[in-house]
């Protein structure tokens, strides 16, 4: 038998096809220009610049080439809940409304309940001619999730995704995301998984729309098991005045690929892109994010911080675009990782495209290993190799880690990432 | 309290220490002088476990256990504390944090339980008397953005925290000035005790001035070439190193 690249992308069509549970909030024209796509470029792999060192194709050659899309029923995930926030649930990429609480004041509902707002959203961001795994979501995606804020809101909403699957799995859940004019709220995702028998790739598109001087701090912990791949796309719009804030901690999961990308597309807003990781054992965390400076007077900072142990992989890909229109940008992007072991890899590629003249750009990345002398000091006042090493790695994130201003995440966070160390 | 026997140690193909025998025994303060590159911080760094340096012949004892079979860390719980010449700034970790995670791993060494955070916060108020250090600069990550001088009170602060068995002071007195000196060395005097012993590098007279050497040795060219009582500081003081350089240049 000869495994061609086409082949291994039919097999994925043709067993999502067959498990159809078609949601039918898709337009068909969407459908079938989505599928055009993906059995066009295939499944990305090595091949494609943008996957350079993350081949999805061999992932799904290797363990979904058979996809059952049996799942486990998950009956509660207080575990995974913060206390002070909504905690909406949403299993195997279904929203499960009678595990999630119960929030006045905001619109809330599955995709397909989402209603005229639907129409004028969905797609619109998220090309579905940009990125074979965005076009495959919209093609099969889920029942979805839509949330819609206007006004203040104190309380974080914290989306609980919990993925259990029985037999090997392959899901695309969607969420729409919009902030009205002025809304400001604070979006805590969690992504977990729970006695996961059989393998799951997760292929997850998010839509995320700032309307005008609104104020999204969002947070993503990617903490799931061994079992478990995902691709994580989030496609926001940035209009005038409005502030996107987002942290993405990614400690566990056989690969995780991030594909994070802002458009601002009004005057005078921003965005603030941060990031941590630790990659163990042969796994795969992939960052790439795209910044496109469309208007003038925009700023955005970047700092994304990875630590590589192990034989595992570490990637931070940064594009920055400043359009010709997009006078007056500031921007800044800063990558840093340690390497703790000889067979882990960091491949870091900062990628600037300016078309406009008076602009402040910089970016820098750097690659090392713990400070030798930092970590002889330490020792030399009785402090253990491992204890020493441990606090200059802490020391090491803790710059992205006090970026959390939700107290509970933040210890939640610190206690994962001991844990990861 | 340590015997340094022969102590042979180089950094790749230089050998840079060429058998140096010292004796150090409670109770006392040895000063090691000597001219800029002769190998004085490389004796305190071999001696604290610095891993640069390949010791190629020559033994080291403290306290009759074999010292150059430790870890840095275990030489450390062993009751040795090297204050460097130049401390290491670490932007992220706490000088507070530090301090006790270093406190706490020498006493379960040493088979005592975790300090308080009452008593360990009472400990840093009353060491931090001793050498005067600004309160603001002990919750400030350790050394980072510290002035020299201030870098070196810090040094003699967390040696006053740890309660060394010996402790080796390397050029703590560079970058002081004259009331930091005063000072840094009251602290020194202070901690001083029968139990414990303090090696002293420095190239001025000032310092053994207030910290008063019970011997004082001058290391030339990796060996110590001569040993004597505080009067030997006054005589290079006067004198410089030039007959010392003169009398072992053709040993070289
Ligand atoms: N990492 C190294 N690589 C090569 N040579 C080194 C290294 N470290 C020290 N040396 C050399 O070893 C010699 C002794 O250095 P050391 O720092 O011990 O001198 P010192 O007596 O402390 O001098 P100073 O009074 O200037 O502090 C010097 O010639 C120095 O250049
Ligand atoms: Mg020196």
């Amino acid at each position: 038998m000869i495994d061609t690249k086409t082949n291994i992308t039919q097999t994925i069509l043709d067993a999502l096809t067959a498990s159809g549970n078609k949601v039918g909030y898709m337009p068909d024209a969407k459908v079938v220009e989505a599928i055009r796509y993906v059995e066009e470029n295939g499944i990305p792999n090595n091949k494609h610049e943008d996957y350079k060192y993350c081949n999805l194709e061999a992932v799904f050659r290797k363990d979904f080439k058979v996809i059952g899309n049996k799942f486990n029923s998950v009956a509660n995930v207080d575990v995974h809940k913060l206390k002070n926030a909504h905690n909406i649930v949403v299993i195997n990429g279904e929203y499960n409304e009678s595990l999630s609480d119960k929030i006045s004041g905001i619109k809330l509902s599955t995709l397909a309940n989402a209603g005229s707002e639907l129409k004028a959203h969905i797609t619109k961001y998220a090309n579905v001619n940009s990125d074979a795994m965005v076009a495959l979501n919209t093609a099969f995606c889920s029942g979805g999730l839509f949330i819609s804020i206007s006004g203040i809101r104190e309380k974080p909403i914290h989306i609980i995704n919990v993925v259990s699957a029985k037999e090997n799995a392959v899901i695309n859940p969607r969420q729409l995301i919009i902030l009205e004019k002025s809304a400001e709220v604070t979006l805590v995702e969690s992504f977990v998984s729970e006695n996961n028998s059989g393998k799951v790739f997760q292929n997850h598109l998010s839509e995320v729309v700032l309307n005008e001087n609104s104020k999204l701090k969002s947070y993503r912990l990617q903490n799931e098991d061994e079992n478990s791949h995902q691709v994580n796309t989030v496609q926001v719009d940035v209009s005038r005045y409005a502030n996107y804030n987002t942290n993405t901690f990614t400690f566990n999961g056989a690969l995780v690929r991030n594909n994070l990308n802002a458009v601002l597309s009004g005057d005078l807003c921003e965005s603030h892109l941060n990031g941590l990781f630790i990659s163990s054992g042969a796994k795969l965390i992939d960052n790439h994010t795209l910044v496109d400076h469309q208007k003038p007077n925009c700023e955005s900072n970047e700092l994304y911080k990875g630590i590589a142990k192990d034989k595992s992989t570490g990637i931070f890909n940064g594009k920055i675009y400043v359009r010709k229109d997009a006078q007056k940008t500031n921007a800044y992007q800063s990558s840093k990782n340690i390497l703790l072991s000889e067979d882990a890899t960091i491949n870091t590629k900062p990628q600037l495209e300016i078309y406009a003249d008076d602009v402040k750009c910089s970016h820098g990345t750097s690659t090392g290993k713990v400070d030798e002398a930092a970590l002889f000091y330490l020792k030399s006042r009785g402090i253990g190799d491992e204890n020493a090493r441990k606090l200059l790695l802490q020391a090491f994130a803790q710059e992205v880690i006090d970026k959390i201003e939700i107290e509970e995440l933040q210890e939640k966070v610190i206690k994962l990432f001991e844990k990861a160390l | 309290m340590i015997t340094i026997k022969n102590l042979h140690a180089s950094i790749g193909d230089k050998e840079i220490l060429k058998g140096i025998n010292l004796t150090v025994k409670a109770g006392e303060v040895h000063a090691i002088m000597g001219p800029n590159g002769s190998g004085k911080s490389t004796l305190s760094g071999v001696l604290a476990g610095k891993e640069d340096y390949d010791v190629t012949e020559g033994e080291v004892t403290f306290n009759g256990k074999d010292f150059l079979e430790l870890s840095p860390e275990d030489r450390a719980r062993e009751g040795l504390f090297l204050a460097f010449q130049y401390p290491v700034e670490i932007p992220g970790v706490s000088n507070i944090n530090f301090l006790k995670t270093a406190l706490n791993e020498i006493r379960a060494y040493r088979g005592q339980e975790e300090i308080s955070a009452k008593d360990f916060l009472a400990l840093i108020k009353e060491k931090q008397k001793i050498v005067e250090l600004d309160a603001k600069l002990t919750n400030r990550s350790v050394n980072e953005g510290f002035s020299g001088g201030e870098k070196k009170r810090n040094e003699i602060f967390q040696m006053a925290v740890l309660e060394p068995k010996l402790a080796i002071l390397d050029e703590t007195d560079s970058g002081l000035d004259i009331d930091a000196l005063r000072i840094v060395a009251n602290g020194v005097n202070k901690l001083k005790s029968k139990d414990n012993a303090t090696i002293v590098i420095t190239h001025y007279q000032r310092l053994l001035d207030y910290i008063v050497p019970d011997f004082v040795h001058i290391l030339y060219n990796g060996k110590i070439v001569k040993s004597g009582g505080k009067e030997l500081a006054l005589e290079l003081e006067a004198k410089g190193y030039d007959e010392i350089k003169k009398q072992f240049e053709e040993t070289v």
